[in-house]
């Protein structure tokens, strides 16, 4: 397995720029998740990574070798990299053993090579490799398509948007199988996905995309916790945005004065909390606010609060299925742990 | 399709299982009736002819002959048609062919050149272009749309992910081609092959005026020269095996193997491979090959067109009034026949479209096997049918249009089911539950989304009539001329001058329609 180098990447179709300056680095071994809403240019970017397109500009080195830049362009066939396709992409005039050694030479595809260990490896059993395509499942078809990705021992694995054709109990269990082949194969993969915890929960290292940039680098837990902007904390997951002023390591804001988890210029802030750092409590300390509304999900619920007092402000809190208050109460809010603050956009400066 | 999000799952459905009614049943088996008799027949006077002297007539040098040059010949063409149809088709929908819209149009459009057609321009070019050679040359011409449009959408319709995938697996472009993307032509390219045989099989004109002997020109003779029922009968029994060999595997491969697409979702349209060097060679290669198949037939018509009448090597004059006489007739009958042929396929398509059940089944696969039934063969039955037991219906254009009916039944069928399938019961029953009544829904739903369908069903069988010469030829009555079989007659006398008016007319109205066809429907890969 190797290393991926993205440098200064730069893609446009017809006058509208797709990729601008993306620059990435991948460790070998290990799987970043690029996350991106749709049009955010995450499928270009894994397309010129394999090569079916030509970048404009800037270089692709894997395992220390260019192979795409200024005058290079190495065919896909002849780069060694893996690619799992949306839905799989699965050779329809072949069985499942003649899908997964299909990128190997005449001499190993005669000799079914390694095609149980591939199907152990994404959890299929052996039985499986004499079945025709249209005989699986949408996430035993995404399964067979990364053994076949993985049989001729590709440098890197790309995954594009690998499980959003499969319904959401499939789509749990064909993730946990990939991720655990993926490790299991010590492969260097990259996921593109649009879907927050799929990146969150597969990625090592999540890359977000916004409008062809990248715009943050990070692993997950800082990504989540410390988001880079107001928008990005919102695109990786629910937020509550606050005006607030900060001071010293602290911020002070309608649900009082709360610790920084990075420090911040002191002046007017956007203060993120996150819902589930919300509580919700009957003891008199705290922030007294009604519960106008609850989405009750079972195992949580999402409690829409408006907060009494001089400036009413709306909140929202993740609460515990079992603790969700019913719509009228009168609760008391706190918040747990650390937020985080950005300097406020239009605030004047003093 | 929608329907399974349409209707109401559950088991209640599936219980129901709507019985047709009778009417329905009875209308619908008129068709397949009709498909039955002739066959049916043709096998019967066969079965009649003593053993020994079947034994006796079947292996003489002469059926030998015939069957070396039908087999050879449809060999030979059906491997040229694969290779010209394949080609041409990869070429239009996988590279970056400079106007390849136009291509896309110029490669379908000898299907609308009646084979007879070319060959009169063929032998009026050169009468050396006789025997094997000439008729390999036309039929290779008119039949190889018959894999190039399947091809072609098959290639349309092909994931380009596959290819993707096989080149991040470390194939190459051919690799990818000849493992991937040919494999998934297959079921393509053969039943295209298989159309193809089975058109040149069947085909009589062409072959005719080329002077090449196949069967169908020999039951002409037969015909001709006294009619032997007997004799006339056992050849058209190896025919009709030969070809419903080919419809049996056509129908096989149709069934069998489709492979469609694994998995929904959104599809790109695949990559165009540059031509780069080759770009000048291959244009030069559709250039020649647009010549051969419309150039040669469309501007020797028009060649003979300036020529005055007496030019050719048998002078005859043209007469405006017989052109006349000749297009109304064609036009008339053609009409005629649309309208017969689909008011049979209406019933049938609508109870295939809707029931099913093993009686449902027998009447359709009847009704196709007209497909597998030359019209040389229907022809030939028919008259003497009704020699021996409808003598008032003989030389009639009652009779004619019967045989028309039988010959493009399955044409108008497979269009009329399309169209009707189209037409939902989920689509009626909303209709209903909104209050219309059985004839409002008829008229405000089925019509409106199945009638362009039919249209298209009866303009098809329309200009099949048009440039229809066998069962024409045969069965026209005594004193009626059509542009076909003055065509026919001309060229068969060598007065090519005369006969051009006439070719020019039918490709005219064929060309006319089909572009109408093709621009409704968008056949072509625009």
């Amino acid at each position: 397995m190797a290393d991926l180098r993205i440098d200064g990447l730069r893609k446009a179709f017809g006058g509208q720029v797709i990729l601008r300056d993306v620059s990435l680095a991948v460790s070998s071994g290990e799987l970043v998740a690029i996350l991106g809403a749709s049009g955010s240019g995450k499928t270009t970017l894994l397309r010129l990574i394999c090569g079916f397109e030509r970048a404009d500009a800037g270089t692709i080195a894997i395992d220390g070798r260019i192979v795409s830049g200024p005058g290079v362009h190495l065919p896909a066939e002849r780069r060694q990299v893996g690619y799992v396709a949306q839905e799989g992409a699965l050779f329809p005039h072949l069985s499942v053993a003649d899908n997964i050694t299909f990128g190997l030479p005449r001499r190993l595809r005669r000799a079914r090579h390694r095609v149980e260990e591939l199907l152990a490896l994404v959890g299929l059993p052996a039985g499986f490799a004499d079945r025709p395509p249209q005989a699986l499942s949408g996430g035993e078809q995404q399964r067979v398509a990364l053994a076949r990705a993985l049989a001729p021992a590709p440098k890197l694995v790309l995954l594009d948007e690998p499980f959003s054709a499969l319904d959401a109990a499939l789509r749990i269990e064909t993730r946990e199988a990939v991720a655990a082949a993926l490790s299991g194969s010590g492969a260097t993969a990259l996921l593109v996905t649009h879907d927050q915890g799929e990146a969150l929960s597969m990625g090592h290292e999540v890359a977000v995309l916004r409008d062809g940039a990248l715009v943050q680098v990070a692993d997950p837990v800082t990504l989540y916790r410390r988001p880079g902007d107001p928008e990005l904390a919102r695109f990786v997951g629910e937020a509550v945005l606050l005006p607030g002023r900060a001071a010293a390591g602290r911020v002070t804001c309608v649900l009082g004065e709360l610790p920084l988890a990075a420090p911040v210029a002191p002046g007017a802030v956007e203060v993120l909390v996150r819902p589930e750092q919300i509580r919700l409590g009957h003891d008199a300390a705290g922030r007294r606010a009604r519960v106008t509304d609850v989405t009750f999900y079972g195992h949580d619920a999402s409690v829409r609060l408006l907060l009494l007092g001089a400036e009413p402000q709306t909140l929202i809190a993740r609460v515990a299925g079992h603790v969700s208050p019913p719509p009228g109460t009168e609760v008391a809010v706190s918040v747990e742990g650390e937020v985080v603050a950005f300097p406020a956009a239009e605030a004047p400066i003093g | 399709m929608a329907e399974a999000a349409a209707l109401p799952a559950g088991p209640a459905r599936l219980a129901v299982r709507p019985r047709p009614p009778a009417a329905l049943l009875g209308a619908a088996a008129i068709g397949p009736v009709l498909v039955l008799l002739p066959l049916g027949f043709t096998l019967l006077e066969a079965a009649r002819v003593p053993p020994g002297r079947a034994v006796a007539l079947l292996f003489r040098p002469l059926v030998g002959e015939l069957l070396l040059n039908t087999v050879g010949l449809v060999l030979a063409t059906t491997a040229t048609a694969a290779l010209i149809g394949t080609a041409a088709a990869w070429l239009v929908e996988r590279t970056a062919l400079p106007a390849r819209g136009a291509w896309a149009v110029l490669a379908a459009m000898p299907l609308a050149i009646p084979p007879f057609v070319s060959s009169y321009a063929w032998i009026s070019l050169s009468p050396a272009l006789q025997d094997f050679v000439g008729a390999w040359i036309v039929v290779t011409c008119s039949y190889y749309p018959l894999v190039y449009l399947p091809v072609a959408a098959s290639l349309r319709g092909m994931d380009p992910t596959l290819e993707e995938t096989g080149r991040s697996l470390g194939q190459g472009p051919w690799r990818c081609f000849f493992r991937i993307v040919l494999p998934q032509l297959r079921p393509a390219l053969l039943g295209g092959m298989l159309l193809v045989a089975l058109n040149v099989l069947v085909e009589f004109g062409a072959f005719s005026l080329l002077r090449f002997r196949t069967f169908t020109t020999a039951l002409y003779v037969e015909y001709r020269t006294g009619f032997n029922g007997g004799e006339a009968a056992l050849i058209a029994v190896v025919l009709l095996l030969l070809c419903l060999a080919c419809l049996g595997l056509e129908l096989r491969i149709r069934g069998g193997a489709s492979y469609a697409r694994i998995g929904r979702g959104t599809r790109r349209r695949a990559g165009r491979h540059p031509l780069g060097w080759a770009t000048l060679p291959v244009l030069a290669g559709f250039a020649g090959l647009v010549a051969a198949t419309c150039g040669v037939p469309l501007g020797m018509i028009v060649y003979w067109l300036t020529r005055h009448g007496t030019a050719a090597i048998s002078p005859v004059e043209v007469s405006a009034g017989l052109l006349l006489q000749a297009t109304f007739a064609s036009v008339w009958l053609g009409l005629a026949g649309a309208a017969t042929t689909v008011a049979l396929a209406l019933p049938l398509g609508f109870l295939t479209a809707r029931y099913r059940g093993r009686f449902v089944t027998l009447l359709e696969r009847a009704a196709f096997l007209a497909q597998g039934v030359p019209g040389i063969v229907v022809a030939l039955a028919l008259i003497a049918m009704t020699i021996r037991a409808l003598h008032p219906l003989y030389q009639t254009a009652a009779l004619l249009i019967a045989a028309y009916a039988i010959v493009f039944l399955p044409l108008a069928l497979v269009s009329v089911r399309a169209a009707l399938v189209q037409a939902q019961r989920g689509l009626e029953e909303a209709g209903r539950s909104l209050g219309l009544g059985w004839v409002a829904v008829a008229w405000r739903v089925v019509l409106p989304v199945a009638g362009p369908g039919v249209g298209a069903a009866a303009a098809l069988v329309f200009v099949s009539i048009v440039t229809e010469l066998t069962a024409t030829l045969l069965l026209a009555p005594i004193g009626t001329q059509t542009l076909a079989t003055q065509v026919w007659a001309d060229t068969s006398t060598l007065a090519f001058a005369a006969a051009a008016p006439y070719a020019a007319l039918m490709a005219v109205l064929s060309l006319l329609s089909t572009w109408l066809l093709a621009r409704r429907f968008a056949v072509a890969a625009l």
